[in-house]
């Protein structure tokens, strides 16, 4: 995303030019934009137009409108994002208060307002510090994995901030039995080549959005037992009886690791081990699992000094066990989206206090990501502390896991 | 207008020409343990010694199996059948095949031991009476093994249901019969297993050797061995009582292959009848796909049969479906009484793992889902069942709690039934579905 020009003042009130430039950047403009926000962007109307002897006719035309969010609907397969609002500053087609709905596009230039609703959020900590990761240039880590079984494959992208299923690829694929083995064999074969076909057909659609056509996305291929081998080879053997210009590059760029199902959450583990963690170091994906398997460590030791669920951890931060030293406070970027701004206010609140005046890490980490889901299964917040304390969960007898159930479900 | 059915049904009463059949009775049973312990050469001694699989067959492994240098996996490739399994000399999925002595009809679901392939494993085992432990003798094997596939499988098909378990001490010529070794491994595990909730009345052990065959269906003739007069291997088998068949209930058949039969026959399923009967001319009704079929024939054992019931692990020929509507892990029920679909429940369940609310994989027979545990709702007092903690924050491994699992979609799942939750190869924890 490219930040054109921004005039934030220090109370958090302005505007921001952005232009979104890769389908990632829809993501987010998501997270960003929020209800009460304005959003200024190039739009089609149909416009009315009654001529002197009373015809009407309808005609599409293009203008600048500016409307007052009250929803966003994120299309996670085809990245796409639309807003809907009631417009904001009336001009001579349209009526202040008639509702639109905007629809963002890549390398098309929105404007947006904060802070000029008193119902609305403003350009706090959160919202800057996500402005800011969206904007940064250097290149970005990008992976396609297949995580796969006898049968069943699912194709992923992952990049700096999603992990989006493209397709799942499921071929019956006969078990073996006696005198049957051709069946199994045959249907691995063809299971292979459905994968593989279906793979390039994605790799060739995300080449299309890409300016840089000639780079190749490194392909990590991810199975328990053997499939993932097999795979492999299939693969190897195919570029060399096709001579596939795409095949044959994709061919040295190959990973393959162990995971224990064919299932996406499976990631985590590949992710995590050593010999793809050096390959892919300093990714967001990388730091974030890690992080969430010392928390589930510390949770499992049960010692007080690691921690979930939203009332908990603002009493840990309470009692500030949240610091400087070690103390990491973990939250889903699904919390910052809250339609209510009061929810959204209570957990800036609580990341400022740890990063200003405890000292503590404060890491948001995205909903689309496996590490994020893990945490969502938490209640979308934890915290690691620096001392531990016990019974935190005391006079705790009503479920407070809206959360989990409220956002929604991706893949 | 209304289709005449394609098939005729002879309108039996099944649970009668059961009765009347006088069949033998019928045993299936899984063989689990450790990856290398030899359970598929121990099968394939027991079928060879058993005359299932002829001398020329036998001759025929073998001279393969030397060809790529293998000759001791000779006896494994008759369970060990494709590529796959024969190049890397382990078990991916599970073989089934059948003999009978003379009170019993056996089937063995041989088991993959490679954890990887627990999925497999827990396929079979969901199928089974009761288990075969293959125990490697050996110095150093049966310990890493305890700490390995012997310890959690072992706890998996206790969970599944399975109380029957027969202890094969094999590989006994490596260490020449030593009985203080035997009796060692005899205790060792008798301590785990009664642990794990296994009754010492429903456990046998029996040394054998898979490899040269002794005392598994001919009794062991080498003096060190004179100190053993228990049963072999195959008597101990045929002392097993199977489980109790629901043959009354709803038909219940969980699919663990789809294939194409044949010509004559496009679409073939197999599973284990859990509970009814199902006869030719039958309707069926698949779920989850919620697509009726008829049954055009039965085949048991790889035998023409007019009808199958609750503990046969028939191949039904079906019509009138098309093939996308089955997968294996799918349930086939009477359309008069249908399982029903569901995405929510809480069950019972024991850990294994520490468990937190998190994504797990979940595992019902060939049944194999993603899903998500969402609450922890109470530890439980593994004796009375009564709560002890409401909201736990974590469950520890040992402890028994209540739980609500979120699945990714619905599936046709029912009170009672046995579920085990597996999170990143691992298993987490078995349980009881609620409700």
């Amino acid at each position: 995303m490219r930040l054109e020009r921004s005039t934030i003042d220090k109370h958090g009130s302005g505007s921001a030019i952005l232009i979104p430039e890769e389908p990632e950047d829809m993501w987010h403009a998501y997270n960003l934009i929020q209800p009460h926000d304005h959003l200024r962007a190039r739009a089609m109307r149909n416009v009315k137009k009654e001529s002197s002897t009373g015809t009407v006719t309808s005609k599409p035309i293009k203008l600048d409108l500016t409307i007052s969010v009250i929803s966003t609907d994120f299309d996670i397969g085809s990245g796409q994002l639309h807003v809907a609002g009631r417009v904001a500053v009336e001009n001579e087609h349209v009526k202040l208060g008639s509702h639109h709905t905007l629809d963002l596009e890549l390398n098309r230039r929105f404007t947006l307002i904060k802070g000029v609703d008193s119902k609305g959020g403003i350009w706090d900590s959160v919202a800057l510090e996500m402005l800011r990761e969206a904007c940064e240039t250097e290149r970005k880590a990008e992976l396609w994995a297949v995580v796969m079984g006898e049968g069943t494959a699912n194709i992923c992208i992952i990049t700096e901030h999603q992990t989006i299923v493209r397709q799942r690829v499921e071929v019956a694929v006969p078990r073996k039995r006696r005198g049957g083995i051709d069946g199994h064999d045959k249907g691995m074969e063809k299971f292979f080549s459905t994968t593989l076909s279906t793979l390039l057909r994605h790799m060739e659609n995300a080449k299309s959005t890409q300016q840089d056509t000639e780079k190749t996305t490194p392909l990590l291929l991810a199975s328990p037992g053997f499939v993932a081998q097999a795979f492999q080879s299939y693969i190897k053997a195919e570029a060399t009886r096709t001579m596939n210009k795409t095949l044959l590059a994709l061919v040295p760029t190959i990973l393959v690791a162990h995971s224990s199902t064919h299932h996406v959450h499976a990631l985590k583990e590949v992710l995590s081990s050593p010999a793809i963690m050096s390959k892919l170091s300093d990714t967001k994906f990388a730091r974030e699992t890690a992080l969430m398997d010392k928390l589930t460590t510390l949770i499992r030791q049960d010692d007080g000094r690691a921690w979930y669920g939203p009332r908990e951890v603002e009493r840990a931060v309470d009692k500030g066990a949240v610091g400087r030293g070690g103390g990491v406070l973990l939250l889903s970027n699904a919390l910052f989206r809250a339609q209510d701004v009061g929810e959204r206010k209570r957990w800036v609140k609580l990341v400022d206090k740890v990063r200003d005046v405890e000292g503590g890490e404060v890491r948001v980490l995205s909903s689309l990501h496996e590490s994020g889901k893990r945490l969502e299964g938490l209640g979308n917040v934890a915290a690691i502390l620096t001392f531990p304390i016990e019974d935190l969960d005391e006079e705790d007898e009503e479920v407070v896991n809206h959360a989990a159930s409220g956002e929604e479900m991706v893949i | 207008m209304e289709e005449s059915p394609s098939v005729k049904s002879k309108d039996l009463n099944v649970a009668e020409e059961f009765e009347k059949s006088g069949m033998k009775r019928m045993a299936n049973f899984v063989v689990i343990g450790h990856v290398d312990h030899g359970k598929s050469t121990l099968m394939g001694r027991l079928l060879f010694d058993l005359n299932v699989i002829d001398q020329r067959s036998i001759d025929k492994l073998r001279k393969e199996a030397e060809t790529i240098g293998k000759s001791s996996f000779a006896l494994a490739w008759v369970m060990d059948q494709t590529s796959e399994e024969r190049n890397r000399g382990v078990t991916v999925d599970i073989a089934t095949n059948h003999f009978e002595t003379e009170k019993t009809r056996f089937t063995i679901l041989d088991a993959p031991g490679h954890k990887d392939f627990i999925p497999n494993m827990i396929a079979g085992a969901s199928q089974a009476d009761f288990a075969v432990l293959v125990i490697d003798a050996s110095i150093n094997s049966f310990e890493s093994g305890l700490r390995g596939q012997t310890k959690e499988h072992a706890l998996l098909v206790r969970s599944l249901g399975v109380q029957r378990l027969i202890v094969a001490v094999n590989k006994m010529d490596t260490i020449s019969w030593s009985q203080s070794r035997f009796e060692e491994i005899s205790q060792a595990m008798s301590t785990f297993l009664t642990t794990a909730n296994f009754s010492s009345k429903g456990i046998t052990f029996v040394p054998c050797a898979g490899l040269t065959g002794e005392n598994v269906v001919r009794k062991v003739q080498t003096s060190d061995a004179s100190w053993y007069t228990g049963p072999s291997l195959i008597e101990a088998l045929d002392a097993s009582e199977p489980g109790k068949r629901h043959i009354e209930k709803p038909l219940r058949l969980t699919i663990s292959d789809v294939f194409k039969g044949g010509v004559i026959a496009p679409i073939s399923i197999s599973g284990r009848i859990e509970a009814g009967s199902v006869q030719v001319g039958d309707a069926i009704l698949a779920m989850p796909a919620n697509e009726t079929a008829t049954v055009k024939m039965i085949e048991v054992e790889n035998k023409p049969v007019d009808w199958a019931i609750a503990g046969q692990i028939p191949t039904l020929h079906l019509t009138d479906i098309d093939p996308i509507h089955l997968r294996s892990g799918d349930i086939v029920c009477t359309p008069k009484d249908p399982v029903k679909l569901i995405n929510t429940f809480t069950c019972k369940i024991l850990a294994f793992e520490h468990v937190l609310p998190s994504s797990v994989d979940v595992f019902r027979g060939r049944l194999h889902t993603e899903g998500k545990i969402s609450a922890l709702l109470a530890r439980l007092d593994k004796a009375t069942g009564e709560i002890v903690k409401k909201k736990p924050r974590v469950v520890k491994p040992g402890e028994v709690s209540r739980v609500t699992v979120v699945l990714e979609k619905e599936l046709p799942l029912e009170v009672g039934t046995r579920v085990v939750l597996r999170e990143g190869g691992n298993t987490v924890a078995a349980g009881l579905l609620e409700g």
